[in-house]
């Protein structure tokens, strides 16, 4: 696929790095020639020095077979305007780096409207990705697709969740928790279930729900979840405010040590909920009094790297907590991830990472009506994305009506930025986005659901 | 340095010029020549040398910039040497250094020649011959790109070693595919001109070679009066086709891409052809009263610029007799040589636009010494970086040049025998004038003289750093 970076910064650098490996036709614009130089050797890409927002530039630059267009720049309000223009010049998918939470907001709008096919929100990105580490132990793996909307939580049935011989249909009405099985894992076999399909144990199951019901369930069957019930944030910045309202929503108390007096003020306005102290993380008698040493979960989040690994090894001295470093600069990860100081967020690689995911399904899903497609379950099980766009068999019919191929589920329907999780009762209409879980490859079409 | 990677391109190299091999042994079979010994020969020896070169894949794939200039220096070495054998083992050339001078004259696509009568040697041999050119002109390299997925950065690394000119650019995003679409116009200009040759009723033989010698812009004919006797459309053909492939190749890409108002843009295009031009009006009024009417003058002329500017080297009468004003524009156009990007030797007239560009900035800054001016080109500034290197390759140049004049003078000929011996093969050019004019050959020079020519060729074709490099003692350090 040919590949257009606008911003050769870091995100757009680790981009290009990966994508370079995956052979793809790769230019990179950048306002500086300086920035471009920067660019190493192995990297197989062209290089154009111009505004990446200059339709002149984004030809030379060959937007009109461009698969692709990722903005990356500082400026939130370039790499929109950047998405727009080459929306118009080409027809591209465009992914657009936009980090002021004001627009956060607007997103659907922004997709809907601009034509933008995916807006990155690093911090937010970020933020989702600490409250997952802090939310889960290992036992339950986290897969995540359809743009990270939606998760899968993948865990063993051990025989004290009396799932033993539970049909999956009687699930619900058991346990009282709104969640869906995906996939069930039975030795080497994935089975996508049915409502009849009987659960045992020794199984591998995987669902979808939403984080708070995912833990009513886990606290409904008995899995520990180890899930913590309070959590220190030192450092008040973008992230922390992200990290703090989805930690606050599964209930979880949070404290937040700011520097910055207006900051703190605009905090606890925005968050109510928090705890907002006023003082500098780095005062040692101030985070013990603070209550570090029973803190559950403790993440480190301000501006320095050096001062927040220095933070977390004090914090693992101190208290059993679970522990979250933010570092920004990638340069020395080996290093670091050496200290063993628990895990460690490069909010720049997750930006990437999340990008890449993006361009792989968009790539695996070249030639058919998929609007992506992700590999879910090591390579065993695919989620495809589809969009409705006019009327079919399969809209408007109740789910349970409607004759599904076997091994074959609707995952969540994404409906005016709201997720569903679908019950019989629900319908797919018309400017929905579905999520099918299958083991059956090959679907080209939302059509190819139903039995022949 | 990571030696395990160069000999694993330069085996690699070895490989591909085996296969090459094989065309002047189906030559030799077509004809019933005997010399097809000599070509099995060469490509057991040259393929295996490659296969145990390539045998393993190299450990480390790190590949930058210093290892992309010695490997293109040692490959090019090492390919000439290979490529030498058959004139020694068809017993063409007996003298090892000559025949090392004639290969390396091939592959640099300079075209001066040791043998003193052309039309006695073999077929295959001459075809051998003819077809280094065309190895030589895009570069070996930039081939092997073309047909061996490399890892690491060897890819850019290669080309900027190989490529001429003062920057290289990428015609697409990857420069394999860049690679690709160069030998594929390269190959289809090449088809086009024998074509319009055998139109013209020339023997396949001699259109083969001669589209060789005129796509590298090589300029080894297969006569001894080199296209004196083929007839006027002939001339005119081959004429038009050397100025076609002294044109940076960008500018094709782009007419291909539908881009014509941006290939008719570039500057270097309008400086190479107005150099042309004013040439040829020069020689042609020099020339007014030696030939019968001002066209054939004309002609003439425009054959002998096409050729001396673009380095090819033809010659359709022995310049060497034209008065003096026509031999000095000739000699002038040697060194302004043809275009970045093309298969042309010589300085590049894109470096000289950068180099006159420079001059009227350093006068613009003299009256106002506050001033701030950036170079463009295209439309496009140029880096800083890109005039150093410029300002770095002339002065580097003219030492070459001119420690060259004086080793050659140790023969004893005449200073512009000397003169033009070094400026026509430094500038990959092929004849220079009086001893070594176009009806003359290079078997004059004693054996040191003929291995500092050899080495003039080779830091020309490819740009001298790449050389140089070779010769400097941290390149070899390993810290």
């Amino acid at each position: 696929m040919r590949i257009i970076i606008i911003g050769c910064g870091k995100v757009g650098l680790s981009l290009a790095e990966q994508l370079n490996e995956e052979h793809h036709d790769l230019v990179i614009i950048d306002s500086s020639a300086e920035s471009l130089q920067e660019v190493p050797e192995n990297i197989d890409a062209m290089k154009i020095v111009g505004n990446g927002s200059s339709i002149q530039t984004l030809l030379e630059a060959g937007v009109d077979e461009a698969d692709i267009l990722i903005a990356v720049t500082e400026s939130d309000e370039l790499n929109l305007l950047c998405g727009l223009i080459a929306k118009k010049a080409g027809n591209c998918h465009t992914i657009a780096r936009v980090r002021n939470p004001v627009y956060s907001k607007e997103i659907e709008f922004i997709k809907e409207r601009l034509g933008v096919s995916m807006v990155i929100n690093p911090e937010l990105t970020a933020a989702t990705e600490i409250a997952r580490l802090l939310r889960f132990p290992s036992a339950i793996n986290i897969d995540t697709f359809a743009k990270g909307r939606v998760e899968l939580l993948k865990f063993k049935v051990r025989p004290e969740f009396g799932l033993n011989d539970v049909p999956v249909s009687k699930l619900q009405e058991r346990f009282k928790s709104n969640i869906l099985v995906a996939a069930v894992e039975r030795g080497e076999e994935v089975h996508i279930p049915n409502g009849d399909f009987i659960l045992k144990d020794e199984d591998s199951i995987s669902i979808i729900a939403s984080p708070r019901n995912a833990a009513e369930f886990f606290r409904i069957i008995g899995l520990k979840t180890n899930q913590i019930r309070n959590c220190m944030v030192i450092g008040g910045g973008k992230i922390a405010y992200y990290l703090a309202k989805q930690l606050i929503d599964m209930r979880i108390d949070v404290k937040i040590i700011e520097k910055d007096k207006k900051r703190c003020e605009e905090l606890s306005e925005l968050l109510p909920e928090a705890l907002i102290v006023n003082g500098d993380g780095t005062n040692k008698k101030l985070l013990l009094e603070e209550g570090l040493k029973n803190a559950e979960g403790i993440v480190t989040l301000t501006n320095l790297d050096e001062e927040n690994i220095l933070l977390t090894l004090f914090a693992k001295d101190q208290s059993k907590a679970k522990l979250v470093t933010k570092v920004n600069k990638i340069a020395f990860d080996d290093i670091i991830d050496r200290l063993d100081i628990g895990s460690v967020i490069y909010p720049k690689y997750l930006t990437a990472d999340y990008i890449l995911q993006y361009v792989r399904a968009m790539r695996n899903s070249i030639g058919s009506n998929v609007e992506t497609l992700y590999q879910i379950l090591d390579g065993q099980a695919e989620a495809l994305e589809f969009a409705i766009r006019e009327r079919s068999q399969v809209t408007g019919v109740p789910l349970m009506d409607l004759p599904t191929k076997d091994n074959l589920l609707l995952g969540c329907i994404h409906r005016k930025g709201k997720i569903i999780i679908p019950r019989g009762h629900d319908t797919i209409e018309v400017g929905d986005t579905v999520i099918v879980v299958t083991t059956q490859k090959g679907l080209h079409d939302i059509q190819d659901i139903l039995k022949k | 340095m990571n030696y395990s990677m160069i000999a694993y391109i330069t085996g690699w190299v070895l490989k591909v010029e085996a296969a090459f091999l094989i065309l002047p042994c189906i030559v030799a079979l077509i004809y019933r020549e005997e010399d097809v010994r000599a070509f099995l020969l060469s490509i057991l020896i040259c393929g295996g040398t490659g296969l145990i070169l390539t045998r393993k894949r190299p450990r480390s794939t790190m590949f930058n910039i210093k290892e992309g200039y010695v490997t293109v220096a040692l490959c090019w070495i090492v390919m000439s040497i290979m490529g030498a054998l058959p004139f020694l083992f068809s017993g063409t050339i007996t003298n090892p250094v000559d025949a090392l001078f004639e290969t390396v004259s091939g592959f640099t696509t300079t075209g001066a020649s040791i043998l003193t009568d052309v039309e006695v040697v073999s077929k295959c041999v001459l075809f051998w011959r003819s077809f280094t050119h065309w190895i030589g002109g895009m570069g070996v390299l930039v081939f092997l790109l073309t047909v061996l997925p490399m890892v690491g950065g060897s890819h850019m690394n290669l080309m900027k070693a190989e490529s001429p000119g003062p920057s290289v650019s990428r015609l697409v995003p990857k420069v394999r595919s860049t690679a690709k679409i160069l030998y594929e116009i390269y190959i289809a200009m090449t088809i086009l001109q024998v074509i319009l040759l055998l139109i013209g009723r020339m023997p396949l033989f001699d259109a083969l070679t001669i589209t060789f010698g005129t796509a590298g812009t090589g300029g080894f004919a297969i006569l001894n009066d080199s296209l004196a006797s083929y007839s006027t459309y002939i001339q005119v053909v081959v004429t038009i086709f050397m100025i076609l492939f002294g044109v940076n190749f960008n500018v094709y890409f782009l007419i291909l891409a539908k881009h014509v108002i941006q290939a008719l843009k570039i500057e270097e295009l309008w400086g190479y052809l107005g150099v042309i031009a004013a040439a040829i009006l020069i020689i042609t009024w020099d020339l007014r009263g030696i030939y019968d009417s001002i066209p054939e003058a004309m002609q003439q002329a425009a054959f002998q610029v096409a050729s001396i500017i673009t380095t090819t080297g033809y010659a359709s009468t022995d310049f060497n007799l034209w008065p003096e004003v026509s031999r000095t524009v000739l000699v002038i156009l040697m060194f302004i040589g043809a275009c970045a990007g093309s298969t042309g030797g010589g300085i590049k007239v894109s470096r000289l636009i950068i180099l006159c560009k420079t001059i009227r900035r350093e006068m613009v800054q003299i009256t106002h010494p506050k001033s701030v001016m950036k170079i463009k080109m295209d439309g496009k500034t140029v880096e800083d970086e890109v005039i150093q290197s410029t300002h770095v390759f002339m002065i580097a140049y003219l030492i070459i040049f001119t420690v060259s004049v004086l080793i050659v003078g140790i023969d004893g000929h005449d200073l512009i025998t000397n003169f033009t011996a070094v400026a026509a093969t430094f500038n990959n050019v092929g004849p220079g004038l009086e001893l070594v004019g176009p009806v003359s050959n290079f078997s004059l020079f004693s054996d040191p003289v003929t291995l500092v020519l050899t080495f003039d060729m080779l830091a020309g074709r490819l740009e001298i750093f790449p050389l140089l490099i070779l010769f400097m003692r941290s390149t070899w350090k390993k810290f």
